[in-house]
């Protein structure tokens, strides 16, 4: 296959071809090796991903945060549901999770199954691409996908190309206790570390708006610390441990070991959209 | 002839009815508009499954009438089809009402309407949306160009007048004075090409709107290789009817516009039976294919709670009438035929609702509706008061911009040369 390329090429240009040859055999042998090693180092499948990503091209995700969701752990709670709403102070209507119920009818002696759905932070995220105004990015540094408040128009084309329904438009309506003018309306939302007032017209009012993973817990290298409770709330708050956050790039977190000894599955995985949420049934 | 003048006659009375009800349904949008100015978005019905709503479907309503027209103009301005001379100027001007009336309708929908300027200002070339948005620019653009040389020496001409017609004229010359036969035909010149530049636009911004729906995955009713080219089809079927409808009432109405009818319900005859055939086909592969989330979205159209917006609307006044009314002998009668081009406009609502509608509220993941009890995580979606209000005051704005336009671009004048025999001349 390599040799094959480089003659394509040769067939193209004449006199640069030595080079573009040289360039291309340098080009497989880093990412032959950078395979080779991650085989050897035993390394999964998450990390063989990146190795190749890395050498494709010269934007490196330095952690790519994911989850791991066992759903045979869910109990169905819904308390991830409540500690998102506490923490991120989504009013009536914006939900970042929520517990879907499967009840299998054909089975009607299994207990029901739930499952809890954050944003999937997805490798390739049809909702980043059909934004108009170029107000949702993927983060290169940990592929958190997030919104420009600022510049989201509110065309909810992202809530209707998302296969998941991860997000949620503000309306500006509020909880009877956080109504405009009541005390709890004055404790401003943490997200993206902006605390931002609500009020009518202004954002997040009238934007789309999507779980972060917490971001606004990240220090200032952007990561996470469980003991100290800087962790996304819902996994926080589980209580049957059934969601694992965690880097995927790291081997050695929980999640990624999660992914290599058990059988994992991701939701529509057919649409392309390679999310970084997985599910344990 | 006495037919041509209770023609007339009976086209003035309509006319006044015209004027009050878009000023009336002007005055019923008012509150509407003030909702959803001064408070946002929580008037609105739509919510986080069913994302768009009435308005969108309005849109779509509305931009499908202006490309079609657009298209059915360049019959005559660029490929010199002379059936349609008495029409040309009248298709340009409903392409550049109902264009801006489509824009108003999604401008609505926005969450931060102050902000409209981002998506050219920060365009991701990836979103079909921000393609759309330039596209419509330069074909805005490009209309009101072709529709000012039409209009030139005319406005021109009649700048002289003392009345508000003159002074209104005076301003629209923008300081043209040409009036002679060689300036018209350099006029005409430029129109073609504008014509001929428009029409690979109409068509890439009008498939591309169907590409906007076409290209989500998400949503597997829309997402079908024909959306794009059900949506210039349908563009080309709902602006023909439209025209049928405003040629015989605009400007002298069917007394002028009789020649034009039997060939433009001719047109709209052939289109909506194209269309039909494409939509059999969407249907017969959905439902073949058996795919259940590509079968739930159809059969909320079909048998769903709005069935009747499908059977009724869309299917009974929208498709079978018209196409009884224009393949029979009634064509010849220009009052029939106009009646056929409400009716496929009217069915057409029923066509835009049924394409973003249903397509939303069939559930992307089971169960999703009933995750969190609140109104907007619910796939069950009907227009609030606050939507209907908007979108009637906006109809409103485009029947009284026809009612002023009538007055400005009425006399139509055939270009140098290309006198058509009219049935009414006597």
């Amino acid at each position: 296959m390599k040799k094959d390329e480089a003659t394509a090429l040769d067939t193209k240009s004449t006199a640069p071809a030595e080079v573009s040859r040289r360039d291309l055999v340098t080009k497989f042998g880093v990412i032959g090796a950078t395979a080779l090693a991650a085989t050897l180092a035993g390394v999964s499948l998450s990390a063989c991903a990146s190795a190749s990503g890395a050498t494709s091209s010269s934007s490196i995700l330095k952690r790519r945060y994911g989850m791991v969701i066992d759903v045979r752990k869910c109990i169905g709670c819904r308390g991830c549901v409540l500690a998102c709403k506490v923490e991120n102070k989504t009013p009536p209507g914006v939900n970042y999770n929520v517990v879907l119920e499967q009840a299998f009818t054909v089975r009607p002696n299994d207990k029901p199954v739930f499952q809890t759905r954050p944003c999937f932070h997805c490798e390739k995220p049809s909702c980043v691409d059909v934004c108009p105004a170029s107000a949702t990015f993927k983060r290169e540094s940990d592929g958190i996908v997030a919104i420009d408040y600022d510049r989201c128009i509110g065309c909810r084309y992202c809530l209707t190309a998302c296969p998941y329904g991860a997000r949620t438009f503000d309306f500006g309506e509020n909880y009877p206790h956080t109504s405009e003018g009541s005390p709890f309306a004055a404790v401003p939302s943490p997200e993206y570390g902006q605390y931002r007032e609500r009020s009518a017209h202004k954002s997040p009012i009238g934007n789309a708006r999507k779980c972060t993973f917490c971001e606004h817990l990240q220090d200032d290298n952007g990561a996470y610390d469980k003991k100290a409770g800087r962790w996304p709330a819902c996994a926080r708050t589980c209580p049957g441990h059934a969601i694992v956050f965690g880097d995927l790039n790291d081997p050695e977190s929980y999640p990624s070991r999660l992914l290599n000894e058990r059988q994992a599955i991701r939701l529509k995985d057919d649409m392309g959209t390679e999310p970084n949420v997985y599910y344990l049934i | 002839m006495d037919s041509s003048q209770t023609l007339e006659k009976n086209g003035n009375g309509l006319k006044t009815a015209l004027w009050v009800v878009a000023i009336l349904m002007l005055l019923i949008g008012l509150p509407g508009v003030y909702d959803r100015l001064a408070n946002g978005h929580i008037g609105a019905n739509y919510g986080n499954l069913v994302t768009w709503g009435l308005w969108v479907a309005g849109y779509i309503f509305y931009i499908g009438l202006s490309a079609g027209a657009f298209l059915i103009s360049s019959l005559l301005y660029v490929f010199g089809m002379k059936q349609f001379e008495k029409i040309g100027r009248l298709a340009l001007f409903t392409a550049v009402v109902t264009l801006f009336l489509a824009l108003l309708m999604i401008w609505m929908d926005l969450g931060h309407m102050g902000r409209a300027w981002h998506v050219m200002a920060y365009s991701n070339w990836k979103s079909p949306m921000a393609w759309m948005i330039w596209l419509y620019t330069f074909y805005f653009l490009l209309l009101c160009a072709e529709l000012w040389l039409l209009m030139r020496s005319d406005f021109v001409r009649q700048s002289a007048d003392p009345g508000w017609k003159g002074k209104v004229c005076k301003i629209l010359k923008l300081g043209a004075s040409d009036t002679s036969e060689e300036s018209e035909k350099r006029d005409m010149k430029l129109v073609k090409i504008l014509g001929a530049v428009g029409v690979p636009l109409a068509i890439m911004f009008h498939g591309g709107v169907g590409a906007l729906f076409g290209t989500v995955a998400a949503r597997p009713m829309w997402h079908s290789g024909l959306y794009p080219i059900l949506f210039l089809l349908s563009a080309i079927v709902s602006g023909g009817a439209l025209l049928m409808l405003v040629a015989a009432i605009f400007g002298k109405g069917l007394s002028e516009n009789r020649s034009v009818m039997p060939i433009l319900g001719k047109l709209v005859l052939a289109t909506l039976l194209l269309d039909v055939l494409f939509q059999i086909s969407e249907f017969l592969v959905v439902y073949r294919g058996g795919i259940p989330d590509h079968v739930e979205a159809l059969n909320l159209v079909v048998f769903g709670e709005y069935w009747w917006v499908f059977w009724g609307l869309q299917l009974g006044i929208g498709t079978v009438i018209p196409i009884v009314i224009l393949a029979s002998k009634a064509i010849n009668n220009p009052k029939m035929v106009a009646l056929a081009g409400l009716l496929v406009v009217l069915g057409f609502i029923g066509v835009r609702l049924n394409i973003v509608i249903p397509a939303l509220s069939a559930e992307e993941i089971h169960g999703f509706s009933e995750a969190i009890a609140n109104p907007r995580m619910s796939n069950v979606y009907f227009p609030s008061l606050t939507e209907w209000l908007v979108t009637i005051g906006v109809c409103g704005v485009g029947l009284i911009l026809f009612g002023i336009g009538e007055k400005i671009i009425s006399p139509v004048r055939p270009t140098p040369g290309t006198e058509v025999p009219s049935a009414t001349s006597a």
